[in-house]
């Protein structure tokens, strides 16, 4: 009982760390501002924050932002293209199909998370 | 959402299962976080679930050694099969293969069936007898059907007279055929069940496609589709379509309405309905579901019939180290679709990227859209963003929602070519 209640009071700690280490919602924790060149790996992954929000992109914009087809490529766009692309879909500036009801799914900082990942990741990684 | 979790709250979280993975980075209940060099983690189940986390496994972390379980050589796809019923497309056109995953990705892909997990030791038995061992496990094994939910279907019937056609192959062929060789004038009837199900736009999808095919090549021809519910997803986008691609051809009858279907009777190819029995010449009978038997077979399912999980990483609140993604998990307000399988097979990848460091996974946010086409040129979607709250997952109310109800023309034609567009790279995400 005593051990089953310490890993309890474990896990009550841990299941708020998960959630504010990450979300938003919880914490505006500020980021790195200058993330090095990175792969897309966990391994060097300079925010596990933006890299869990960024690959959801892929499913649409192809691996790394990388798009076969129609769809445009992310890939190879600075942090700076992307932040401000993002934020105009976010307000309606910018006309999309899709995009802005995306785009406002995300607070300004996630954003700025997701555009750092794809402003860095490798761009010759095949 | 408040800064301040009362203790209601957290016990919410609790059981929702959050802490399941703070076992694992504890290491108190599984192998998980034995501190071996080499990681082993296998997944069951090549489809948009298994095969986007394994090889998101390998491209997060190529420390990790990732072996996936599928017994099909070649995945038809059902996104894009509504497209091969409405004779745009091939069934070659929708054909995946693990080449790249092995070649590229280096993920141990063994072409078998998993039959037995066994939580406690962390293995699981392939159907050729061989035994595969785990530091984590995904299942990603899709959907079964309640095949007692209809009297008179069965999975015989389902094979010869009335096909399914929502798991994506022979089924997909069987009802082409059957479309290809209906007499002109001939009615389809296409039954869709009640709410939760995979792809919840996909019914109304297809009946736009066939009616496509039919008004080009079979004039008065009909479709009626009986359904459970009282509404369906996109309606208003679809019935809108429907008037101006397909005046008077599709008929939708809600479950109140004589739409929902008692029994079945291959024999005289009928159904039963309450307001009396209807006859077609090609009957597509969508049956109720439930999440993949080896996720039954493993424990891994509540009452609802579909498997519980906490939302960071999605592992199982039943058995810690298994993680279930796709169809068969219960994803709060994710739907069942390809896309939100994928999406999850990422985030349970990144998830166990960290718990194998030692680290918390971050709070994800999860995505889905589904397009689906009317004709040629003239698409609709549905998008929505999801987070992560003491409620488990919830849409956020300020994002997503539908093609507008007013688009113009070009719109639907931009849709279309998204809907085209998504499929090339969702194929690419996921099998390489
Ligand atoms: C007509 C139709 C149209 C659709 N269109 C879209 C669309 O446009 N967009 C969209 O996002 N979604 C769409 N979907 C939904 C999408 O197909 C599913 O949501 C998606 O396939 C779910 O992925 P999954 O990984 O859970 O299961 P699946 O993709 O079905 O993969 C499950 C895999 O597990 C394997 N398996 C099962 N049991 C075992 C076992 N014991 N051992 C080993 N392997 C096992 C199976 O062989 C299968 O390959 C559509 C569905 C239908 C029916």
């Amino acid at each position: 009982m005593a051990v089953k209640l310490r890993v309890r009071l474990t896990a009550y700690a841990l299941s708020f760390l998960a959630l504010a280490a990450g979300s938003s919602a919880f914490a505006k924790e500020r980021v790195t501002p200058k993330p090095a060149r990175q792969e897309s790996s966990s391994k060097g992954a300079s925010n596990p924050r933006g890299e869990v929000l960024a690959l959801s992109c892929s499913t649409c914009h192809g691996t790394d932002g990388k798009s076969v087809g129609i769809i445009p490529s992310i890939n190879g766009r600075s942090a700076a293209y992307l932040e401000a692309a993002l934020k105009a879909f976010k307000s309606g500036s910018r006309y999309s199909t899709v995009m802005s009801r995306h785009a406002r799914g995300y607070s300004d900082d996630e954003l700025r998370l997701i555009a750092e990942y794809y402003g860095t990741v490798s761009h010759n990684n095949k | 959402m408040s800064h301040n979790l009362s203790r209601r709250d957290f016990n919410k979280l609790l059981l929702s299962g959050v802490a399941a993975s703070a076992f694992g980075v504890l290491g108190s209940s599984t192998s998980a976080f034995a501190a071996s060099s080499s990681k082993k983690v296998v997944v069951i189940g090549g489809g948009f679930g298994g095969a986007s986390a394994a090889k998101y496994l390998r491209k997060l972390d190529p420390s990790i050694s990732v072996t996936l379980v599928e017994p099909k050589t070649v995945f038809y796809t059902c996104p894009l099969s509504n497209w091969v019923l409405g004779g745009l497309k091939t069934m070659e056109d929708t054909a995946q293969n693990y080449t790249i995953l092995r070649n590229k990705y280096k993920v141990n892909v063994i072409t078998d069936s998993a039959v037995a997990v066994d939580a406690a030791r962390s293995t699981v038995r392939l159907k050729s007898g061989q035994v595969l061992g785990f530091d984590r496990l995904i299942l990603s094994p899709g959907i079964d059907f309640k095949w007692d939910a209809i009297e008179g279907y069965s999975e015989s019937v389902a094979n010869s007279k009335m096909p399914h056609a929502w798991q994506a192959g022979p089924q997909t062929i069987l009802l082409h055929n059957q479309l290809l060789a209906m007499k002109s004038g001939g009615r389809v009837l296409i039954c869709p069940p009640a709410n939760p199900f995979r792809c919840a736009p996909g019914p109304y999808e297809r009946a736009s496609l066939i009616a496509g095919y039919l008004k080009a090549k079979k004039p008065n021809s009909k479709i009626i589709i009986l359904d459970s519910k009282e509404k369906f997803a996109k309606q208003a986008l679809f019935k809108k379509g429907w008037d101006r691609l397909y005046p008077g051809m599709i008929e939708w009858r809600s479950g109140a309405t004589g739409g929902k279907i008692l029994k079945v009777d291959a024999a005289t190819m009928s159904v039963a309905t309450d307001f009396g029995a209807e006859h077609g010449d090609v009957i597509n009978i969508i049956p109720p579901q439930k999440a993949g038997k080896i996720a039954f077979d493993a424990g891994l399912t509540d009452a609802s019939g579909w498997c519980p999980i906490n939302p960071v990483s999605f592992e199982s609140t039943i058995h810690p180290g298994i993680h279930i993604i796709g169809d068969a998990s219960f994803a709060g307000a994710m739907p069942k679709s390809g896309f939100a399988a994928s999406s999850q097979g990422k985030v349970a990848a990144a998830a166990i990227v960290r718990l194998f460091q030692g680290k918390v996974p971050a709070a994800p946010s999860l995505v889905n859209t589904c397009y689906s086409l009317l004709a040629p040129g003239y698409g609709i979607s549905v998008a929505g963003v999801y987070k992560l709250t003491v409620e488990g997952i919830v849409e956020i109310k300020e994002a997503g929602g539908l093609t507008p109800i007013d688009a113009d023309d070009d719109q639907l034609r931009e849709e279309a070519n998204f809907a085209q567009g998504w499929y090339n790279n969702i194929t690419r995400d996921t099998w390489g």
